[in-house]
């Protein structure tokens, strides 16, 4: 394995355990109010603001409170977690601490996905080096009142667990088939607790944002989607990795940083996300205009999109729970649409039928997973149609 | 499975219990350490466990049929799991792949006589930026190349007959 970073990381700049110190001098709300005036939002795929959700759980009145770190990073094409995981642990752990100080939570968990157990010794040594330094266990440097330790969970390979109440149901030893929502789980969470579920990526910002200050990180990026983001990028690229640039980035200047210039496509969100053409390669990576976790999947000239559409698909029958009939039938319903495609058999009338249906899946979905899963089959059949039709089979 | 059998798992999941507190939240890390051990999570185990945890066999059962990293079946020594996702796909998986099932002479969701590798699919695996990646059991495999197969699963076997030599050398002191 070799090292997927490119370029330079903010997180190598930051001074060890700068942003707890600062939080513990600023108090819980003084935390809260950085991390909304930094204008954060989630770096896991929702981006909901950071310092909204934080305020939800410190609000919560309850005596025990829970701090989740989503490490399940199932998206095909997201790799960025495992980097950070590998590289900065210290400030994924800094972060989850900074978080159980504001929302008053002495409990930590981190669910780490099964793919990737082998990460598991070393944040454990580091989590046991923290415990020595006092940046974990009680009266946590100095602070009186102030006790948090973080555990980790494994997950064992399902990609709907990367959605937070699916997540919580894992950890409480179920099937992890998504809740309704509402409750959320600053409310209800793990154990019927407040909680907060933070992607691991939002957690190492949290701590750099109370290193740095909230006016360092709101200065760039665009209005409505503040500071750094980090993408990682496969395909058809000469230079694939993990990248940090700031959030409203186009995907033609991305294209040039990592070596795609002649793509015909780029997958932005990975399966669940928005295939983007060429003919608009003008747009701009933000949560106002294409959104993403940070997975870029670049498509060359050469590349069949219907094999590309056909793979998101099998991925989606594969790991749809069954709860809801919209996601359980209706990615069947899709997936069999595609091999009419490949088979040459699919009338436009019927084509036309299956993007309703996947309009409706999107609408009557349970769970983000069924909401997003026909994004990528509708805009490829939008803008590749006539790569898709009329197929000769078997010649 | 032989009664003495039946009496070191149950002894073994008792002490897991015990460490991971006999509450419903401790399900997936005892069936997880389970399935490391033994390659499967068998119908016995899971009476035990859901023993222990004071819950039905079949909400353990119905847990471990969910996740795709537990069997009820045994599965090989060596789980092999390849990476399907779209960028490992274009990378070349199939042809990775189809070296596996030659080498081995199995097909995907099958296991060798032997009881030494299973196949499997995998959905991503976050190895995209230098596919074709494999997973074999904690370890992963990059950039891997269909010449490279017969040295990955060599290293398996060389590694299986170390560890069955040391446990013999145990039996023997
Ligand atoms: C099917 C599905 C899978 C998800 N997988 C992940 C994941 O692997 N990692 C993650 O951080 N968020 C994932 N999410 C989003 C989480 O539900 C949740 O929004 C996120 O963890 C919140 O953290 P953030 O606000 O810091 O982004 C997933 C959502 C869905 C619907
Ligand atoms: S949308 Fe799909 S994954 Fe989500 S609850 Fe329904 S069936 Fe399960």
């Amino acid at each position: 394995m070799i090292s997927s970073r490119r370029g330079n990381f903010t997180f190598n700049g930051i001074a060890p355990e700068a942003g707890l110190k600062a939080a513990l001098q600023k108090g819980r709300a003084g935390v809260i109010g950085e991390l909304s005036a930094s204008g954060l939002k989630g770096r896991g795929g929702a981006g909901f603001p950071t310092g909204v959700k934080w305020n939800l759980a410190a609000a919560a009145k309850s005596d025990v409170k829970y701090v989740v770190c989503n490490a399940d990073e199932g998206e095909p094409g997201t790799f960025k977690d495992r980097v950070i995981l590998s590289d900065f642990a210290p400030l994924v752990f800094e972060g989850m601490t900074i978080g159980g100080w504001a929302i008053g939570a002495k409990k930590g968990v981190l669910y780490l996905r099964g793919e990737y157990i082998y990460l598991r010794p070393h944040l454990e040594k580091v989590l046991a080096e923290r415990r020595k330094q006092n940046l974990l266990g009680t009266k946590i440097l100095g602070k009186d009142g102030f006790d948090f330790d973080i555990g980790i969970r494994m997950g064992s390979g399902a990609y709907v667990c990367g959605e937070e109440t699916a997540l919580i149901e894992s950890l409480e030893g179920h099937r992890g088939e998504p809740r309704n929502r509402p409750p959320f789980p600053v409310d209800t969470g793990f154990q019927n607790k407040p909680t907060i579920v933070n992607n691991v990526e939002t957690l190492t910002w949290a701590a750099c944002i109370l290193s740095k200050g909230a006016a360092w990180f709101k200065k760039i990026g665009t209005d409505k989607s503040a500071g750094l983001k980090l993408y990682s990028v496969s395909g058809d690229c000469t230079r694939p990795g993990v990248y940090e640039f700031p959030l409203g980035i186009t995907v033609a200047k991305l294209l040039g940083e990592v070596g795609g210039e002649n793509a015909k496509a780029v997958q932005v969100g990975g399966a669940s996300g928005r295939c983007v053409p060429a003919s608009e390669f003008a747009r701009t990576l933000a949560f106002e205009d294409v959104p993403t976790g940070g997975s870029i999947i670049v498509f060359g000239p050469q590349r069949d999109m219907l094999r590309v559409a056909r793979n998101f698909m099998d991925f989606f029958v594969e790991e749809s729970c069954g709860q809801c009939t919209p996601c359980r039938e209706g990615n069947v319903k899709l997936l069999e649409g595609l091999e009419l495609l490949e088979e040459g058999r699919c009338s436009m009338r019927y084509l036309r039928e299956l993007c309703a249906l996947g309009e409706t899946m999107a609408v009557a979905s349970k769970c983000g997973l069924g909401q997003s899963s026909p994004t990528a089959f509708l805009s490829i059949v939008q803008h590749f149609q006539d790569e898709l039709m009329g197929r000769m089979h078997g010649r | 499975m032989l009664v003495t059998e039946q009496e070191q798992l149950k002894a073994e999941l008792q002490e897991l219990a015990t460490r991971h507190g006999r509450r419903r939240d401790a399900l997936l890390p005892m069936v997880q350490e389970v399935q490391r051990r033994h390659g499967h999570v068998s119908s016995y185990a899971m009476q035990v466990i859901a023993d222990l945890l004071d819950i039905h066999p079949v909400e353990v059962h119905s847990v471990v049929s969910f996740y795709s990293f537990l069997s009820a079946r045994p599965l090989g020594r060596f789980v092999i799991r390849v990476c399907r996702t779209i960028s490992c796909d274009m990378a070349g998986k199939d042809r990775v792949a189809r070296q596996l099932e030659n080498d081995l002479k199995i097909k995907f969701g099958e296991t060798t006589p032997d009881g030494q590798f299973t196949l499997e699919w995998a959905n991503c695996l976050g190895m995209c930026d230098q596919g074709p990646a494999i997973l074999v059991n904690e370890q992963v495999f990059t950039g891997v190349t269909p010449e490279q197969v017969h040295g990955i699963l060599e290293q398996c076997r060389r590694r299986f007959s170390a560890h069955a030599l040391a446990q013999t050398a145990e039996h023997a002191v």
